[in-house]
């Protein structure tokens, strides 16, 4: 079997981390900046960074709608923090031009915990990988609803933090950043 | 939609202020810009162009130079409404060495502290003990050595100094070149030449070794001082750079907004010259430079 190509999309943010990942775990990352660069990708990751910046350089790249097509299509993809916030169906306090595509219904609040000094790490349970995971939550949003049709695969302190809808995943916390791989390794066995 | 408690409501095992926490916000800046501002107008500004984060001050480093007299850390009150105004992360500087301020700055819950040395230092010896402190530190630096100085008094991101206020990019190359250069050096150094290397940059032994072994400083490298332009921008992100300060050049030129969402867009493309030109163009008069022989003080040799 060929590698799966993975795109990181590469506006701004913690994308570095993510490529590396699937990268030492088998898979072919690419930097997406680009709307041909993402015609290349198999699954797509929405890293972390500031979900006003992303939103922006998405509109100014012309990968708005490149991205909003391929996610309808059913693209795999994998949000975390601020790519939890673009894959969203609700931003509650998010910038009147902020951009989400709505692929996991649930709605989110941006910074719910407060200025950076309340971020923090936590051992969760997520459903089905066996021992606890160690998050990582940078200035993190929270998921306020949850629409029907999604799956909450983590909660800490009764908030969902990861959840799953179709071939979507949203993270609350960052496992890019933790050294440890089953999620991403997860992902990739799902594609 | 099903409503979901706050995460308020209740509280499981949490660890605040861990060196991942603290270095993971750095992470999250990457590969964007943060401006210096001096009013929740121009914070609103810097938002709205795509800033991933502000830096509240009372003056520019432009305007710092011109007008002399102590530099402090900036009024409270100003830094309250700037948090106020804009959802991104705002950052604030406290002086070298000065620990009180940086407590001030940690109470009024500001997401970075730039222990800066465009502010008048407090103490010609001593940094401040950045471990002590669960909010994250950026310190400047010259080379590698006050680099790794920084980092073990618990610095989490390190900038280069460049030459504040100046719109002058040439002490920013300088010192990224040279960090980045002996960062190199050192991935490929026989490991007993590692504690030559320690001793020649004065820097703890743990944190050479663990560059070479990365090929990479142990915390992000950001770049600041003196650039006041797109390709400013995309030079020292060529150069190395994983993020890019912004201080006097946007507020400082002809027409700032465009200014700020060009250098935006400079850095998230940094490799693609195209973009660069495209966002380059007709943005007006950049801030006014100054040549490095004309300066009667050097921000840059003020930390230790």
């Amino acid at each position: 079997m060929v590698a799966p190509t993975v795109g990181v999309l590469a506006l701004q943010g913690a994308f570095a981390a993510h490529a590396a990942i699937f990268e030492r775990l088998g898979a072919r990352a690419v930097e997406v900046r680009t709307p041909g660069e993402l015609a290349a990708a198999d699954a797509l990751v929405i890293p972390g960074g500031e979900s006003t910046t992303i939103s922006m350089l998405l509109e100014r790249s012309g990968l708005l709608e490149p991205v909003r097509d391929r996610l309808r299509g059913g693209l795999p993809v994998l949000g975390t923090c601020a790519g939890m916030i673009l894959l969203a169906s609700e931003v509650l306090d998010g910038r009147p031009d902020q951009h989400c595509f709505g692929v996991v219904d649930i709605g989110v609040r941006r910074n719910a915990y407060g200025t950076q000094v309340d971020s923090f790490e936590a051992s969760i349970a997520v459903e089905g990988l066996g021992a606890p995971f160690p998050a990582v939550f940078i200035r993190a949003p929270a998921v306020e609803q949850v629409g029907p049709g999604v799956e909450v695969l983590a909660v800490a302190d009764a908030g969902p933090v990861l959840c799953r809808s179709g071939a979507a995943t949203a993270a609350a916390f960052h496992p890019e950043l933790s050294g440890d791989d089953r999620l991403h390794a997860r992902f990739l066995s799902e594609l | 939609m099903t409503e979901m408690t706050s995460p308020e409501a209740a509280s499981a095992a949490r660890s605040t202020g861990t060196p991942l926490v603290k270095r993971g916000l750095a992470e999250m800046l990457k590969g964007g810009v943060i401006m210096d501002v001096v009013t929740p107008e121009q914070a609103k500004i810097a938002e709205d162009a795509g800033a991933v984060s502000v830096m509240a001050l009372e003056r520019v480093p432009s305007d710092i130079r011109r007008d002399g007299g102590v530099a402090r850390m900036t009024d409270p009150e100003a830094i309250r409404s700037i948090q106020a105004a804009v959802s991104i992360p705002v950052m604030a500087k406290a002086r070298i060495g000065h620990f009180a301020e940086a407590q001030v700055l940690a109470a009024l819950g500001v997401d970075y502290i730039d222990e800066s040395e465009v502010l008048t230092p407090a103490d010609e010896a001593h940094h401040i003990d950045k471990w002590a402190f669960a909010v994250p530190f950026v310190c400047g630096a010259t080379n590698l050595g006050e680099a790794l100085r920084r980092i073990s008094e618990g610095a989490c991101m390190i900038r280069s100094k460049g030459e504040a206020g100046t719109g002058n990019v040439v002490e920013a190359v300088r010192h990224l070149r040279s960090i980045v250069g002996d960062v190199k050096k050192i991935a490929g150094a026989d490991p007993v030449e590692l504690f030559d290397w320690a001793k020649r940059l004065q820097a703890p032994l743990p944190l050479v070794q663990e560059i070479a072994a990365a090929a990479a400083l142990p915390v992000p490298l950001f770049c600041a001082g003196g650039i006041a332009t797109p390709a400013d921008a995309s030079l020292v992100m060529q150069l190395g750079a994983q993020s890019v300060f912004v201080g006097s050049g946007i507020f400082k030129s002809e027409a700032p907004a465009r200014m700020a969402a060009a250098i935006v867009e400079a850095v998230a493309n940094y490799r693609d010259p195209e973009i660069v030109l495209k966002v380059s163009t007709g943005l007006g008069p950049a801030m006014k430079g100054l040549e490095m022989a004309a300066l009667d003080t050097k921000l840059a040799e003020r930390g230790w």
